[in-house]
């Protein structure tokens, strides 16, 4: 198991190297100069050659990413132009409440898709099975941001049940933090669980055509026994691996949800970032949404692991 | 090897098929998997059922323990110790495979849970039908391992099916399908999977738990050298049909169909001279979609006549001996060895 | 593996299970079709069709329900609610068939010559392409966006640039699928150079696929430009686009939800249709159910 995790740890490295290194590229695209940028059109050049040599801005390429890299991984992401906080703790700040966000939206997804799949797969072809896929066919084609707005007029325009923007942290109030999140996380959930059923109904089937079924129904044990213990088991390794494929996908969801319901998350933190062209708060922002990302589906991949017997024991 | 004398048979034999037929659609048209198919086994014998691939040998044994696939059609009826699996609804069907009824499965490699620890799979059914603790289902499976002659069964009870060789695997099968001490075990092929060299210890467990326990048992094989000297009785199936049936003794010695001698003398022998032409039974199993009026076997029988070709024989039974055939091999043909 | 013959007679009963919820072409093929027939028809011709501009402001006349003047209404600032959803068709197509354009020549190259030629250039592509995956790309695009500026150029190249990956994973796919057919063998034994066989024998066969995917990538696309108008970073204001009018809308909710609904309902049902017609031709093109 060691080796394993040894190995996968050596791939991991050069990516988040590579991902620090186009994060940084991406930054130079700007065209004109950064401390331009921040003084406007109105400053003289004078200060704006004092800035660029407090900036390092007159450094070259190399330098300028080595030493960014170096304040990185001391955990310096640099200060906000605009606030003058530091990045990091900004972005630290607006963790949970994405977190959270997510969090809800993936058990909210799995929750739907799970049940859904497996009496997809034990019917395959019939009416339900046809519906459903139908359904979830439909709602690939519903994006986020409408799901929202049709979630908003429902729930808060017509129905006036929840509110439509706003935030409660979960130590002031819980069952406001409820309801401030059920809206947002049931849109991104929405987004997730056609994806999600879909591959689950299709590797039940195939695992249910599988001789280790009939051996189990031989053994006579009890329905419920044999799908959730000996059919959805190895079925649940490619979800687990669709699921984190998606996180990428629910990181750009959560962007748009936080930005509809007005929830201080990440997502907004960048968006805002975007509208105040305050690029500090930017370029640290992506970075850690990347890097992230890279990490999570690090984590995903040792969970197949442990899951997947065969996995961890091919590099014995 | 036989157990008592073939004539004193229980007054109600623990399995009963009776005329039993599988069909599948196909896009062709309807598949006669198994037609028109009776047998009876008492308890505590042993029962061979040997076929070519396509004979419906499988069919048959999935109908008994009702695990047709979900488009198979049974016709007949299936009786197993005074009840009748046929009529009988799902639960209760359940409840008995696994304990009264048990089944062992071809290839091991893949009817064994990958994911799951051998461990689990046989304390699931231990805690299924008899009810057993965690731990004394444990205890249960590390003897059962032993009594299946797997060295260190304590730690292995643990590890997952890839981690054993193929014959070790299919003992852990024939484990789980003793350790609710069923009065029926069902080998579909058990050794056809195997290396030759584990062949015979597996059919020698077999043989050894079912006299050990006094389990009845079906042994279905392509091989019949599988069951010669391991079975009460042997039917012989072809197309779907049983063409043949007798104790095993006077089936090899007094077989009385051509089907049935090309089989045996298909079997190599070992004390004859090297290089010495195997005998194969020439052309092909017929196709199970489009059937011909007559005997199956016509196409391939040396001993073929215009009646085989239009009509089908009728299964004669005379003294424990059925056969089907037109132009039966002569009674007492071959000499007592 | 699925050894047992009982197993094997099950799948050969079974029907063989496709991709969408159709039976080859269905009604809703056609229907799909039909549509996107219609909406790009619409949009091509929008500078012909006698409409108002969607750009005039009526402020007598904002929110104003359906009329004779304005048929589906009008939105908050006065403008026709109709004539911005087909010069929003316009832009949003545009950038829905030009940015996956970039993503099919430059990924399909990419992902056929690393397919093909294995080794080194299969290794940095391959890693090239994970790396360019390592981002989520909305996030992607919007940084990219905030320091390019936002026109609906270098919309259409980001968005293009980032679908590159996917086109490169299904070319590659196809490509290594095909490369060890024996027609690839024959026209090496034949003689033939590489290059020819790239082009004559591999090409024609990896096409299909990749043009199934090529209309996904569309209904992708649609959405990722909905996405960004909607935020207001994708096509800049006044230029009318489906996102940006949903966008717009959203402050309309209570007083005149058509606003955000119609052109809902437009970005929907072309995103269905485009899904509907691409995965129908994804299941009959797909080389390995092909193998089968």
């Amino acid at each position: 198991m060691l080796g394993f995790i040894a190995y996968r740890l050596a791939y991991l490295l050069p990516v988040l190297l590579a991902v620090t290194l186009l994060t940084f590229l991406i930054a130079s695209l700007l065209p004109g100069d950064l401390a331009h940028a921040m003084l406007g059109d109105q400053a003289t050049p004078e200060a704006v050659a004092a800035l660029r040599r407090d900036m390092g801005l007159d450094q070259p390429l190399w330098w300028r990413y080595l030493s960014w890299l170096g304040g990185i991984l001391k955990g310096d992401f640099g200060r906000s132009f605009r606030t003058g906080e530091p990045v990091l703790g900004a972005i630290l700040a607006r963790l949970p409440v994405s977190l959270e966000l997510m969090l809800l939206a993936e058990i909210t997804a799995l929750a739907i898709s799970i049940p859904l799949a497996i009496q997809c797969a034990v019917n395959s072809g019939g009416s339900f099975d046809r519906v459903v896929t139908g359904i979830a066919f439909a709602k690939l084609s519903l994006p986020n941001f409408m799901a929202a707005i049709l979630l908003i007029y429902v729930f808060a325009v017509a129905l006036r049940l929840l509110p439509a923007t706003g935030y409660t942290p979960l130590g002031e109030d819980w069952l406001g933090n409820f309801r401030s999140m059920l809206l947002p996380s049931l849109t991104l959930a929405l987004a997730e669980w056609p994806v999600l059923m879909r591959v689950l109904r299709s590797d039940m089937i195939a695992t249910l055509q599988e001789d280790y079924i009939t051996m189990a129904k031989a053994k006579g044990l009890k329905r419920r026994r044999i799908l959730f213990v000996h059919a959805l088991k190895p079925s649940s390794l490619t979800l687990i691996t669709v699921a984190g494929i998606n996180i990428g996908r629910l990181i750009g969801g959560a962007v748009i949800v936080e930005s509809v319901f007005a929830l201080p998350g990440i997502g907004r933190l960048l968006l805002a970032a975007i509208y105040t062209r305050d690029f500090m708060i930017l370029q640290g922002v992506v970075l850690f949404v990347a890097a992230g990302f890279v990490i999570v589906n690090f984590l995903v991949d040792m969970l197949y692991a442990v899951l997947d017997p065969r996995v961890r024991h091919a590099h014995q | 090897m036989t157990a008592a004398a073939p004539e004193a048979a229980p007054a109600r034999p623990l399995l009963a098929i009776e005329g039993v037929s599988v069909t599948l659609p196909t896009p062709r048209g309807p598949l006669t998997a198994v037609d028109d198919v009776s047998l009876e086994l008492a308890a505590g014998r042993t029962l061979g059922i040997v076929g070519e691939s396509g004979s419906g040998k499988t069919m048959l044994s999935r109908a008994v323990a009702q695990l047709l696939p979900r488009r198979a059609r049974l016709s007949g009826a299936v009786r197993f110790a005074d009840q009748t699996l046929t009529a009988l609804d799902p639960e209760a069907l359940r409840r008995l495979r696994g304990r009264a009824l048990a089944f062992v499965f071809q290839d091991p490699m893949t009817s064994l849970n990958p994911v799951l620890s051998i461990g689990s799979q046989i304390i699931e059914t231990l805690r299924e039908h008899l009810g057993l603790e965690r731990a004394a289902a444990a205890r249960r499976a590390v003897e059962l391992l032993g009594e299946v002659g797997i060295p260190s069964p304590e730690q292995r009870l643990a590890q997952y099916p890839h981690q054993f060789s193929g014959g070790m695997r299919q003992r852990v099968a024939i484990a789980i399908a003793l350790s609710c001490e069923p009065k029926l075990l069902i080998a579909d092929e058990p050794t056809t999977a195997l290396d030759v060299t584990v062949q015979a210890q597996i059919l020698d467990l077999l043989a050894r738990e079912q006299r050990r326990r006094g389990m009845a048992m079906i042994l279905i094989t392509h091989d019949l050298g599988v069951v010669a000297g391991r079975t009460d009785e042997v039917a012989v199936m072809y197309a779907g049909r049983v063409v043949e049936r007798a104790p095993t003794a006077r089936l090899f010695r007094a077989m009385r169909m051509p089907y049935t001698q090309g089989l045996i003398a298909a079997i190599p022998k070992l004390d004859a001279p090297p290089h010495t032409p195997l005998k194969a039974i020439s052309g092909l199993p017929p196709d199970p979609i489009r059937r011909s009026p007559g005997c199956a076997f016509a196409p391939r029988c040396p001993l073929v006549g215009a009646r085989c070709r239009e009509s089908r024989p009728p299964l004669e039974t005379g003294d424990g001996h059925q056969f089907a055939c037109w132009h039966p091999l002569p009674a007492n043909a071959a000499a007592a060895p | 593996m699925r050894t047992s013959k009982v197993a094997i007679a099950d799948t050969a009963i079974a029907p063989a299970e496709g991709g969408g919820p159709l039976a080859k072409f269905g009604w809703l093929f056609w229907l799909a079709l039909a549509w996107i027939g219609l909406i790009v028809l619409a949009a091509a011709l929008a500078d012909l069709l006698p409409l108002p501009s969607p750009t005039d402001m009526d402020m007598l006349e904002r929110r104003a329900p359906p009329s004779a003047a304005h048929w589906l209404g009008t939105d908050r600032l006065g403008r026709d609610m109709l004539a911005r959803l087909i010069h929003g068709a316009r832009i949003s197509l545009t950038v829905a068939i030009l940015a996956p354009l970039i993503g099919l020549l430059v990924g399909g190259a990419l992902g056929i010559l690393a397919g093909y030629c294995r080794g080194f250039l299969e290794t940095a592509v391959v890693g090239g392409v994970d790396v360019l995956l390592a981002f989520p790309p909305l996030v992607l695009a919007l940084a990219i966006t905030a320091y390019l500026g936002q026109t609906v150029a270098i919309l259409t190249s980001i968005i293009g640039i980032l679908s590159i990956p996917a086109f490169t994973r299904v070319a590659r796919a196809a490509t290594l699928s095909l490369a060890s057919r024996e027609f690839i063998l024959a026209a090496r034994a034949m003689g033939a150079t590489e290059v020819r066989i790239l082009l004559r024998e591999l090409l024609p066969n990896v096409i299909p696929p990749l043009m199934a995917f090529f209309l996904l990538a569309i209904a992708v696309t649609i959405v990722v430009e909905g996405a960004l108008s909607f935020l207001g970073l994708g096509v800049p204001p006044p230029a009318p686009s489906w996102g940006g009018m949903i966008g717009e809308g959203r402050e309309s909710l209570e007083a005149a939800p058509r606003i955000a609904f119609l052109p809902a309902l437009f970005m929907f049902v072309t995103v269905l249709s485009f899904n509907v017609v691409g995965d129908t031709l994804r299941v009959l093109t797909d080389p390995r159910q092909a193998a089968l």
